[in-house]
């Protein structure tokens, strides 16, 4: 009966559970459930009222947090069909190259390449070739997150939908290592 | 503007007591209080109608202390007992801060927060601006007419975990309720976004005495969503005096100045830097104790050439949040300029430059912070009237909180730009056989390795019943509050057995020295320690039996009437010892009625949830 903040991600939000998501529906469900529950709400509330309020915030940044992006929405609707890809379980390996066992070995030499590239550019301090590679992520990941509606939504193809999103946990540190280095020359 | 339309929880038509609360702007430079009356905030005055406070305290030889406009002239007699910028040491050890050979104080090397020797003892950062905030307090009872139910205290979006907590522990010391930490650019932001109806996505570019923030803010119907931020939680307009300061001591070939000649030149260096906003040229011509005299001329081109590589250093942060942000300048609507060093025209054009378009210079850069912080105060006060403005506060945390694993690297636990509040939990175990302890560091900070990050913390879980290597698995879960303040937990739990911590970061001030200093305080303010708690007690109660009346009202029906007469029992009983002056039964008595409503507010929340998404829904059709 009650609102159940144990319900799953999409239900909290009023949402259908799919990987294809209308981003302003959900930014606006956001919204308005923090506006219910986040700490400035109650801030001259009772302590015991304060506390309750603040488990909801937290479970409600959570779930968006979750859903906002590609990558934690696809981990997650994987976790719920109960295939065993949940947030950040899939296998790494040394040097940040992430594996699984039906990956593909194109896929391995692909990463390298990538990683070289990346290395190369970092070592000369080359921001202009960085900022080409992350806009070549860019594309890729789109390409990915493209393929990824297409598995879910459209095929249930949940198997193939897993080897997709170890590709994107992939690009995804690949992005976040680029940022990093792109940050660290800017001094 | 369309507003978002939210209901206060159990709003009740009835008219209740406005209560006081200001918002603060504790600034390197100037500090401000603000409030808001009859629905519009202004900075509260003094008797010459200068809202400014400069952010200077004067430890007299008599005991005394002075602060603001009447410690401005003891900064030459007396410059060791008379500290400015003290913003610069909140939190942070004396390697950390920069330029301080050219400081006129005597620091004491102390582990975690530094501390200053003067003619009143040994003070901490802390201490010092808790002096500050007493003065704006003094202002803001005396102006208002009544005790503070509560403040709003700005402190820079790029200040770490450290800096937080510290100006958290000032304000509790200068007998401030803190109703909320804000972010500076957010605090900003609020005022500009209501006073314009703003909506898009906005830049705020906050440059200061000392410290830079720039948050990138999406404005949609109310909600005020920081989408990320940046910043140089050390770098402002005493960084372009320093660097005037400098090129004078080398023109001029001067003997190394005295505490106090140094003092002189670069109180010079700032008003020949402030008049270089205006004027083509300037005088920097300063008679010094030693009797020699600086007779120099510059140029406002030399000027900006020589201060050209700070102006670059704030491009920097920019570059990140819009780069996390996932943006480019072209997607920023406008950008709001905030703190008085953003009057440089040299600061002004590049900020042009970068987002090719001029800035918004419409308000006021000294004032925007405090007024937008006594709007944020007056709302969470509960001062809001049916029919106002109503808005929302979705801010983020500005650096990453980790912790250290095997070689020395950080691992993150909480990403930088997470909006707040947030928990993150992850698990560990033990490397090994019957490892009954575990020991965590706690750091915050983007880089890889824990020693070029900020240490918040350490601390220990023990009493992991003894298994084999790899078999316990220890929970440890981070919360980051509204205000941006970190409390950990660790908890074994693979065996049921559950142990438990919870560490909040200090650094230098343990919660019971924080206490002793309250008290020693309030004695000396003649006030009375019990008194104080005794009133805090009342106010809780008050507040829960308020609440509770008007759950009562709006929400009833959600309860049985033995579940309802077990409530008005225990409302009425809490009533009688509130009206005495029994803290610790008062204390009982509200946890008796937070207990016996508990199940009551739950069912309230959910019903007020639901209808919110219902509603939600309707607006989609
Ligand atoms: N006309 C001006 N030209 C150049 N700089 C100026 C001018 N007016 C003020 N400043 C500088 O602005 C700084 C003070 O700005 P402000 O009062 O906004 O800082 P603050 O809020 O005290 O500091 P912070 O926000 O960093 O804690 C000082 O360095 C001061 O010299
Ligand atoms: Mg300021």
């Amino acid at each position: 009966m009650a609102v159940d903040f144990t319900a799953d991600y999409f239900a909290l939000f009023g949402l259908p559970r799919r990987f294809g998501i209308d981003e302003a529906v959900l930014d606006r469900a956001w919204h308005t459930l923090q506006a219910e529950v986040h700490p400035d709400r109650h801030a001259s509330r009772p302590d015991s009222e304060r506390r309750r309020a603040m488990q909801g915030a937290l479970r409600v940044n959570e779930a968006y947090g979750t859903l906002k992006k590609a990558l934690p929405r696809a981990q997650y609707l994987l976790e719920l069909a109960g295939f065993g890809h949940g947030h950040g379980h899939g296998l790494e390996l040394g040097h940040g190259a992430v594996a699984s066992s039906t990956m593909a070995p194109e896929f391995l030499i692909e990463q390298m390449q990538w990683r070289e590239a990346v290395a190369e550019a970092r070592a000369v301090g080359d921001v202009a070739a960085l900022e080409r590679l992350a806009q070549r992520l860019r594309a890729h990941a789109g390409e990915m997150t493209t393929r990824l509606a297409a598995q879910i939504d459209e095929r249930r193809d949940l198997e193939a939908a897993a080897d997709t999103v170890h590709r994107l946990m992939f690009l995804d540190k690949l992005r976040r290592e680029i940022d990093d280095a792109l940050a660290a020359l800017d001094g | 503007m369309a507003l978002l339309q939210i209901a206060e929880p159990g709003l009740s038509t009835a008219p209740h007591q406005h209560r006081l609360a200001v918002g603060i702007d504790l600034g390197t430079t100037n500090s401000l209080v603000a409030t808001v009356k009859n629905g519009i905030a202004v900075c509260l005055v003094d008797e010459q109608g200068r809202a400014l406070v400069p952010s200077v305290v004067h430890y007299r030889g008599d005991g005394g202390v002075d602060i603001g406009v009447a410690a401005l002239g003891a900064r030459l007699e007396d410059p060791k007992n008379t500290i400015v910028s003290v913003k610069r040491f909140m939190g942070r050890g004396l390697t950390d801060v920069t330029h301080i050979e050219a400081m006129p104080y005597v620091f004491e090397e102390t582990p975690g927060m530094l501390r200053l020797r003067t003619v009143r003892g040994s003070k901490s950062p802390v201490e010092i601006s808790a002096d500050i905030l007493r003065a704006l307090r003094a202002r803001a009872e005396a102006s208002l007419g009544g005790e503070l139910t509560g403040a709003v205290i700005t402190v820079p979006a790029y200040f770490d975990d450290a800096q937080r907590q510290a100006t958290k522990d000032a304000a509790r010391l200068a007998g401030l309720h803190v109703l909320r930490l804000l972010n500076e650019p957010t605090a900003a932001a609020v005022a500009y976004g209501l006073d314009n109806a703003a909506e898009g996505v906005y830049a705020v570019y906050d440059l200061g005495g000392g410290t830079f923030d720039l948050s990138i803010l999406k404005l949609t119907r109310g909600v005020f969503e920081v989408l990320a931020t940046n910043g140089d939680a050390a770098l402002g307009g005493d960084d372009f005096d320093h660097r005037l300061y400098c090129w004078a001591l080398d023109q001029s070939r001067i003997a190394p100045p005295s505490a106090e000649d140094a003092r002189r030149m670069q109180m010079k260096a700032r008003a020949v830097k402030e008049l270089l906003s205006v004027s083509e040229e300037a005088p920097f011509r300063v008679r010094l104790a030693s009797n020699e005299e600086v007779d120099l001329n510059i140029g406002r081109e030399t000027f900006f050439e020589m201060t050209r590589p700070l102006v670059q250093k704030t491009l920097a942060p920019i570059r990140r949040a819009l780069r996390d942000a996932g943006l480019v300048a072209q997607d920023i609507k406008g950008v709001v300029m905030v703190g008085g060093a953003t009057r440089m025209p040299h600061v002004l054009r590049a900020v042009a430059e970068f987002f090719g378009q001029a800035p918004l210079t419409n308000l006021d850069p000294d004032k925007v912070v405090a007024l937008g912080a006594a709007m944020q105060a007056n709302a969470l006060a509960g001062n809001r009237r049916a029919g106002d403005d109503d808005w929302l506060l979705l801010d983020v945390i500005p650096l990453s909180l980790g912790l250290e694993t095997m070689g020395g690297l950080s691992e993150k636990i909480v990403p930088r730009n997470a909006t707040l509040p947030i928990a993150r939990a992850q698990e560990f175990t033990t490397f090994k056989d019957g490892q009954t302890a575990m020991a965590f560091h706690v750091v915050q900070g983007e880089r890889e390795l824990v020693a070029d990050c900020r240490s918040l913390a350490r601390f220990e879980l023990r009493g992991i019943p003894p298994m084999v290597a790899g078999a316990a698995r220890i929970r440890v879960t981070f919360q980051v509050d509204a205000d941006g303040l970190l409390s950990v937990s660790a908890r074994e739990a693979s065996t049921g057995v559950e142990t438990s911590i919870t560490v909040k970061p200090s650094y230098g001030l343990t919660d019971d020295e924080i206490a002793d200093m309250l008290r020693a305080g309030i004695d000396r303010a003649g006030d009375d320690f019990a008194v104080r708690a005794l009133r805090e007690q009342q106010l809780e109660a008050e507040r829960l039996l308020e609440a509770t009346a008007r759950a009562l009202e709006t929400d009833g029906e959600l309860l049985g009437t033995t579940e309802r007469a077990a409530i008005e029992h225990e409302a009425a009983k809490l009533k009688a010892l509130a009206a005495g002056g029994d803290a610790p039964a008062i204390g009982a008595g509200i946890a008796a009625l937070a207990r016996i409503t508990d199940a009551f507010a739950a069912r309230r929340m959910d019903r007020s949830i639901r209808s919110a998404l219902a509603g939600h829904k309707i607006e989609e059709l």
